[in-house]
């Protein structure tokens, strides 16, 4: 009668072995990617004998240094703005009432189910009309840019901030806040040093989920581009076009190594924060590689979203 | 949720030209509309930094640093990957001074009167234009665009397979018979202008036809012929890795991978002799252009024969430009795949925007496939 108990390992073992598999398929198309750009060969997926051929010619290449400056640019600006703004709609939405409130509820998550053409198309016009006005009334002339493309990543960077930000605000005890106010603190003082601390794991994924957004967006960006203002996403969909040249394979490369780059600082941060709050971060366990979060974050995401 | 959006995301991005065309037609008025008149330019006048919005990749960055150094002006480069994002861009009023439209593009620009006439006084160079491009549906008489590159659709054959008496016809992918001999059968382009396109030359129609009798006979052969793959990214590779012994594609592709394998010389590029797809890329100046001049002296440096030959080597298509095309190295002047005779060259056609009846291409093509 320990049949259920026999069987237990052996569930626990597929469950695991399927977690393998998934990781596998995750990541050995990255590995793939990442050996085949020390690859010598002129074509992809033919090996020769290893080399930095393909680093030499990408950091010789003018065209592709500006494309990572102005990618680089864009991600930073509009990284830290959707942060601040995410952060600030997701506390409003979760810590205070007001009229209309059900309406921008609504209304917030929209970005991330408008279908990006439709969002690049709406940017366009907008800014176009917007630029005209400006000059009909002051004369002065706006052109698209880089200014316009971080306004644009800005703008549905807000929705999935405010979404993984919330996720972790819900999660938080409101008795907290209580306890700081009978102890004085101000509001101010209750953000800063009780709210923010905990909440600190999501605006941190919020803010990782807006880099890689703003890192790989193709479509609205190529509709909001100015002159001078091609971003890398853009300038490799492009090159994909006429020839799948090695080229392609170390420049993913270098993007991915600062994506990990990022991750781990941003890793090491949370840990000695969450090493200092104690006991709240219950998720910071499993996070040992650095891979982990991103993927952590994005499953809350998909969990928020679809409770709504 | 989060599945179900970048769902939608991916699969829009590939409806961009729909949108981009529909969506910013109102702001149409920005531009100086119609047919207004070449500017005022004389041969080597530069007026203000050139904006040129360009393909990824198409331009030798040698020739942009000569150019700023020969006329001391600045050169701002920004890339496109399709017709349609540079067209929204151009329709939605931003400033560029030289684009590079292909061929069914310029005439949907002239059209929509987003391109300036040349001004063909500032760019003598314009006589070293090859003959054969002359009369070309879009723009006859270069009013609005010169050629920038041009390459054609045809067949890449295994020679150690087929050996070198093979017919140099559209047969090698369409007879029925002939296809069931290779035992690993053809690839054809993933692609319904093209590859519908192809079986209707086949069969002694125009590319550009839209009778569905014709594109129902275009159908039936495809499916009746034996053909293992659709693809339009890796069949330059499964030709040469002996997965296929034909492949239908681009020239400029099987010329750039045939040159990196260890033997050039087992692969040929054909052009079927019952005719086959030509494209044209061209240099033209938006209506809305801040400094024409630039554009115009630009384009005649481009027009220069040794800049011209400079260009084709390192973009590998090929040149329209006459005099450029003498100072080519003599194995790839001579070789008739790459550069034609006339003959050859009047029997190619460019694929025209058929309107409405494009979706029918789609249509037929899905059927063919077995969809």
């Amino acid at each position: 009668m320990n049949e259920g108990t026999a069987t237990r390992p052996l569930v626990d073992r597929l469950l695991a072995a399927h977690g393998w598999l998934v990781y596998l398929f995750f990541y050995a198309p990255i590995v793939v990617l990442t050996v085949f750009s020390f690859n010598d060969n002129s074509r992809v997926g033919v090996w020769t004998r290893p080399s930095l051929r393909w680093y030499g010619e990408m950091f010789r290449n003018d065209d592709i240094m500006r494309a990572i400056r102005n990618t680089l640019i864009v991600a930073a600006v509009s990284t830290v703005v959707s942060v601040v703004l995410g952060t600030a709609a997701a506390i409003s939405m979760e810590r205070f009432r007001f009229r209309g409130q059900r309406a921008m509820d609504g209304l917030l998550y929209l970005p991330i189910i408008i279908p990006d053409v439709t969002m690049a198309v709406m940017m366009l016009l907008f800014f176009v009309q917007a630029f005209d006005l400006l000059e009909g009334f002051t004369g002065i002339r706006l052109n698209l840019g880089l200014g316009t493309i971080s306004l644009a990543h800005i703008a549905f960077n807000i929705s999935y901030v405010a979404v993984v930000v919330r996720a972790r605000l819900a999660g938080m005890d409101p008795h907290l806040t209580e306890a700081a106010a009978d102890l004085y603190a101000t509001p101010w003082q209750t953000f800063r040093r009780v709210t923010l601390p905990l909440i600190m794991p999501g605006v941190a994924g919020g803010a990782l989920l807006a880099l890689t957004l703003s890192l790989d967006d193709v479509v609205v960006t190529s509709f909001v581009t100015g002159p001078g203002s091609t971003t890398l996403p853009v300038y490799v969909f492009g090159l994909v076009r006429r020839e799948v040249s090695p080229l392609i394979n170390a420049v993913s490369t270098a993007m991915l190594l600062a994506s990990i780059l990022l991750v781990g600082v941003s890793l090491g941060f949370q840990r000695r924060s969450g090493a200092r709050q104690g006991p709240s971060d219950e998720d910071e366990g499993d996070a040992n590689d650095a891979t982990t979060p991103m993927v952590g974050h994005l499953g809350r995401v998909g969990a928020d979203a679809g409770g709504m | 949720m989060l599945a179900l959006t970048l769902a939608a995301c991916n699969g829009s991005s590939a409806d961009t030209t729909l949108a981009a065309g529909e969506g910013t037609a109102p702001t149409e008025e920005n531009g100086d509309g119609g047919s207004g008149a070449a500017p005022e330019c004389s041969v080597d006048e530069v007026d203000g930094p050139l904006n040129f919005y360009n393909w990824s990749d198409y331009i030798d960055p040698d020739l942009i640093t000569a150019f700023e150094e020969q006329y001391d002006v600045d050169v701002v480069e920004t890339f496109y990957d399709s017709n349609e994002t540079m067209i929204a861009q151009i329709q939605a009023g931003v400033v560029y001074d030289l684009i590079v439209p292909s061929d069914y593009m310029v005439a949907i620009l002239i059209e929509e009167g987003m391109i300036a006439p040349l001004n063909k006084d500032a760019i003598p160079n314009i006589e070293n234009v090859s003959e054969q491009f002359q009369g070309l549906y879009y723009d006859e008489t270069f009013s609005y665009s010169v050629p920038y590159q041009w390459g054609t659709t045809g067949l890449g054959v295994n020679l150690s397979v087929l050996g070198t008496d093979f017919p140099r016809s559209w047969a090698l992918v369409f007879d029925p018979e002939l296809t069931a001999s290779y035992p690993s059968g053809v690839s054809l382009l993933n692609d319904p202008r093209e590859t519908i396109g192809a079986a209707l030359i086949y069969l002694g129609y125009s590319l550009n036809e839209t009778s569905e009798d014709a594109l129902q006979e275009a159908a039936d052969l495809i499916r009746a012929s034996n053909v293992t793959t659709f693809d339009s990214d890796q069949y330059p590779d499964n030709l040469v890795n002996g997965e296929v012994p034909v492949s239908h594609g681009y020239s400029g592709n099987f010329f750039t991978t045939f040159a990196e394998t260890e033997n050039p010389d087992n692969w040929e590029y054909v052009i079927p002799e019952e005719g086959a797809t030509l494209w044209v890329d061209n240099l033209a100046i938006p209506t809305a252009a801040d400094h024409p001049c630039t554009a115009h002296t630009f384009i005649n440096f481009l027009l220069d024969a040794e800049n011209g030959a400079q260009l084709s080597e390192w973009t590998l298509y090929a040149t329209p430009n006459a005099a450029a095309e003498e100072l080519l190295d003599p194995e790839i002047r001579e070789d008739p795949a790459i550069y034609p005779d006339d003959e050859t060259f009047e029997r190619l056609e460019t694929i025209q925007d058929q309107g409405d009846a494009e979706i029918l291409y789609t249509d037929y093509f899905n059927m063919a496939r077995g969809g």
